[in-house]
């Protein structure tokens, strides 16, 4: 096949589902009832991107044993934010945890 | 916290500034997958040209991997752009949640916008649209934060595109564990309801149960249904404002 024909039709279709709301969004009426669900989009997401990474470790088999690094790791992070609400202390202790912990039980 | 609070107006190249040290953490944690994806791509039959073409043109990881996935098995041209229409189907949610913040701005910048539109470029720079802020530069944060994920992105196709075969297995470095506890850093400030604990808790549920299905569908499935369920709770615990029907 082709591979750069492969990368020009691939590109097209990522683009046009990026884009294509943006491009209408003058003419799209937006009505509070949608805004407010929208509002739930971004933590949503991104809890639904998170959670199967931290407890599908190899993206199949769920692992939900105290040996799950990803696990504890997350669990911290978890802890962290609620508690000290600072992006950058969670980032860093929760992969200081992850790591630490992953030597531990290796 | 993090960010200091904004009663002076910024200026575009500060913003850019900003939102490019914003997505560090997530930078960060693509790096590893970068690398793996240009390792990857020549033995599966992608030319160096279309592969580095691939990086700069899609932009797309999950849908980039899954190409490849699909090439190497020897699938057809039409099946695996298919797919991707699949897998990337979620951008489009991240383009809606956008809308309120782009309805104004030009043409030339929602092209900007939709191209450059990642999970990374969305979850940071969806907190800088929803600061109350007024300031007309928060395109050039997204632009900031979006153009350092994909400058990242093509360097690292480019590292394992060329010494890749040196670099020892860039999957065990742990370092998209960074993703994770940005991702979870960034959520904590969401669950101060309880309409949107629900609908977390329901999108983390489902994101579970629905692992097993193909082509990121199960991220679909679990967003639309934390969405419903905190728009459920909202509408069914909350009282409403009088006068309203």
């Amino acid at each position: 096949m082709n591979d750069w024909l492969l990368v020009a039709c691939m590109a097209l279709v990522t683009f046009s589902i990026r884009y294509v709301l943006l491009a209408f969004s003058g003419r799209i009426q937006l009505s509070p009832t949608l805004v407010r669900a929208l509002g739930y989009v971004p933590p949503v997401v991104l809890t639904a991107i998170v959670v199967p990474a931290v407890v599908f470790p190899d993206g199949e088999t769920l692992w939900l044993g105290w040996q799950n690094a990803r696990l504890v790791g997350a669990i911290a992070c978890v802890i962290l934010a609620l508690w000290r609400k600072n992006l950058l202390l969670t980032i860093a202790g929760g992969m200081a945890v992850f790591w630490g912990w992953g030597w531990l039980v290796n | 916290m993090a960010s200091s609070t904004e009663s002076i107006e910024r200026s575009p190249r500060r913003e850019a500034l900003a939102g490019a040290r914003d997505i560090i953490p997530l930078v960060v944690g693509a790096i590893p997958f970068g690398i793996i994806f240009g390792t990857l791509a020549q033995s599966s039959g992608l030319s160096f040209g279309a592969t580095l073409g691939m990086s700069a043109f899609v932009f797309a990881g999950s849908s980039q991997f899954i190409a490849l996935g699909l090439l190497a098995a020897g699938s057809t041209l039409p099946l695996i752009v298919l797919t991707t229409v699949v897998v990337n189907l979620r951008h489009m949610l991240y383009a809606a949640s956008l809308l309120p913040y782009v309805q104004c701005a030009s043409q030339q910048w929602k092209v900007v916008i939709g191209f450059f539109l990642t999970d990374e470029a969305f979850a940071v720079a969806i907190r800088r649209y929803g600061q109350p802020d007024r300031s007309p530069h928060k395109h050039w944060y997204y632009l900031g934060a979006a153009g350092t994920m994909y400058a990242n992105w093509i360097l690292c196709t480019l590292l394992g595109l060329t010494v890749g075969q040196l670099i020892p297995n860039a999957a065990a470095w742990g370092l998209d564990f960074a993703m994770v506890a940005t991702f979870i850093g960034m959520v904590a400030p969401y669950a101060t309801t309880r309409p949107m604990v629900g609908a977390i808790a329901v999108a983390g549920l489902v994101a579970v149960l629905a692992n097993g299905l193909p082509h990121k569908l199960g991220l679909m499935v679990a967003a639309i249904a934390g969405v419903t369920a905190g728009f459920w709770l909202e509408t069914f615990l909350l009282p409403k404002p009088t006068g309203k029907s």
